[in-house]
This record gives C-alpha cells, sequence and structure tokens, in this order.
C-alpha cells in the first residue's frame, strides 16, 4: 500500500477517490490526520476512551458526507469541524465535573502596567533547528496541561496552522475570544518553554 | 504620572495585550503604530514578542503520534463495513 504512506496534499484529488470508495485514499488520509484528530477530540472531551469513539465517528461522517463537500473550505478544516461538532455534542451527554480553567495570567505586571519580573532574554539558539525540536517536543508534553479552551485554539492555530477566521467558525467563537485564548495558550506555553531554553 | 503628558502611549501590559492582534495582522493603524512605538522603546516587550514567536514556531514542529498499523487497519475495516454496508 504505497499510498498509505504518501501525505495527501490536493483535497479535489483526495475527494474524488474518497467519492469513488477508494480504500487507499481513505488510509492515506486517516494515516496524516489520525493523530491531530484525537489530540483536538482530547482536549474538548474528557476521557481519551470517548476521544477515540468521537474519532470513529468523525470518520464515519465523513464517509457518509464526502458527497456534500464542497470545498469552501478545505479538507483539513472541514474535518476540524465535523470533529468539533461531535465532540460538543458528545460532550452535552457526557457526565463532566465542573472544571472551569483557572484564568492564570502568567505576565506579571505593576499597578502602572510596567513588567514587574521582565522576561528573561532567551538564547539566541532557541532559533537553532534542533533547539527549536526541543522546543517542540517541550510543548507537546506541556499541551495537555492547558485548560481546554486554550488548548482546543492553541492546537488548531500554532500546531495545526488553521488561519484565525477556521479556527473560530470551528469552535464557534468570536474573532475576539479566539485570540484572547490563544494568547493565554501561548502564554503558558512561552513561560513552559523558559525553563528548558535557560538550560540551553 | 508620567503617561499623562503622552495619553496615548502604551504601557507594557497593554502592549502585551495588543500581541495577539499583531501578530494575526488584525490590529488597527493606530494600534499598530502605537505598538511598533513601545517595542522599539522597550525591550523586554520587545524580547515578550521574540519568544512569542519562537513558541508559535516550536507548536508548529510538533509531530503527530505515529498510527499504529492495527490502529489503521482497524478503522480500514471499518470503511469497507461502511461503504459496502
Amino acid at each position: 500500500m504505497a499510498l498509505a504512506c504518501a501525505v495527501v496534499s490536493d483535497d479535489g484529488e483526495i475527494v474524488a477517490r474518497l467519492q469513488a470508495g477508494d480504500e487507499e485514499a481513505f488510509a492515506a488520509l486517516v494515516r496524516q490526520y489520525q493523530a491531530s484528530l484525537l489530540r483536538l477530540a482530547g482536549a474538548i472531551v474528557v476521557s481519551s476512551a470517548v476521544a477515540e469513539e468521537v474519532v470513529q465517528e468523525t470518520w464515519l461522517a465523513v464517509v457518509r458526507g464526502v458527497e456534500r463537500f464542497e470545498g469552501r473550505s478545505s479538507l483539513k478544516t472541514w474535518l476540524f469541524r465535523i470533529l468539533a461538532n461531535r465532540a460538543r455534542t458528545t460532550l452535552g451527554r457526557e457526565l463532566r465535573s465542573a472544571s472551569l480553567p483557572l484564568d492564570e495570567v502568567t505576565e506579571h505586571f505593576d499597578r502602572a502596567g510596567a513588567w514587574v519580573s521582565p522576561p528573561v532574554p532567551w538564547s539566541d539558539q532557541a532559533d537553532d533547528r534542533i533547539v527549536a525540536e526541543r522546543l517542540a517536543a517541550k510543548v507537546r508534553d506541556v499541551l495537555p496541561t492547558l485548560p481546554d479552551a486554550q488548548r482546543q485554539v492553541v492546537v488548531l492555530r500554532d500546531v495545526e496552522g488553521l488561519s484565525a477566521a477556521d479556527v473560530a467558525s470551528v469552535l464557534g467563537l468570536s474573532d475576539g475570544n479566539q485570540r484572547v485564548l490563544l494568547h493565554r495558550a501561548r502564554a503558558r506555553l512561552r513561560q513552559q518553554l523558559e525553563t528548558d531554553v535557560a538550560r540551553i | 504620572m508620567r503617561f499623562w503628558g503622552r495619553r496615548r502611549a502604551l504601557v507594557c501590559r497593554q502592549a502585551v495585550a495588543l500581541m495577539a492582534g499583531y501578530l494575526d495582522g488584525a490590529l488597527s493603524d493606530g494600534d499598530r503604530a502605537r505598538l511598533e512605538v513601545h517595542l522599539a522603546e522597550c525591550p523586554h516587550c520587545h524580547e515578550y514578542l521574540a519568544q512569542l514567536r519562537a513558541t508559535i514556531r516550536a507548536a508548529g514542529q510538533v509531530q503527530p503520534d505515529v498510527l499504529s498499523d492495527e490502529a489503521l487497519d482497524e478503522l480500514v475495516t471499518l470503511y469497507r463495513r461502511w461503504t459496502t454496508g
């Protein structure tokens, strides 16, 4: 199955093949997006078992709905939109302990709005490719510790590379809320990376 | 109050609050200009923005988990059932 390892890059082609019932095209799509879908599902629902169910339901919805895919968004955005809708529906059924995120502010300012403890300059090596890979590994470890709403936004924006407008639409957020959540998530990630950068 | 004389200048807290919009290119011309003036004058906020950019780059390099052959086979089997059923 050589095609199973290929990265699917042409939405129109993959959609046509899926509509024709092409199993290898489906396998290639699963390989490309399964982990990403699981990561987003895990940021919306509570248990990993439920997240897996939601992802499986998403694939079924994709197979059944591919005839209606019109290409108004990218295939990737369409997948995430289906997943977010499924996960939110599931969440409505799932008994979820109240877990309003603590609104932690990771930047600290005095009453005049000046830095109390300014950011410690990062080494120039933070731009180095090897170091960047280490930082990416750290981001991956820290992501699950972010409050859910922040995690959903930063995963879609910065890990998956969706546009601000697509993320707001997939998650049902206003542009302003999307940006506030994104900023908080990035601030938290930056703070966590700081300790690693200091050891470089 | 040293800001009274330059009411429209930003303090660091305000500068940081504008950074997400700045990185998205979503600020008004006025806000963008005020932020850029602040960044040129404030090494701390300049550094903070650079660190946010490095953080975004790192997030963009997070590798997806490798999908096991079993998990893939399971979904492909389901696909076969969905498409034939």
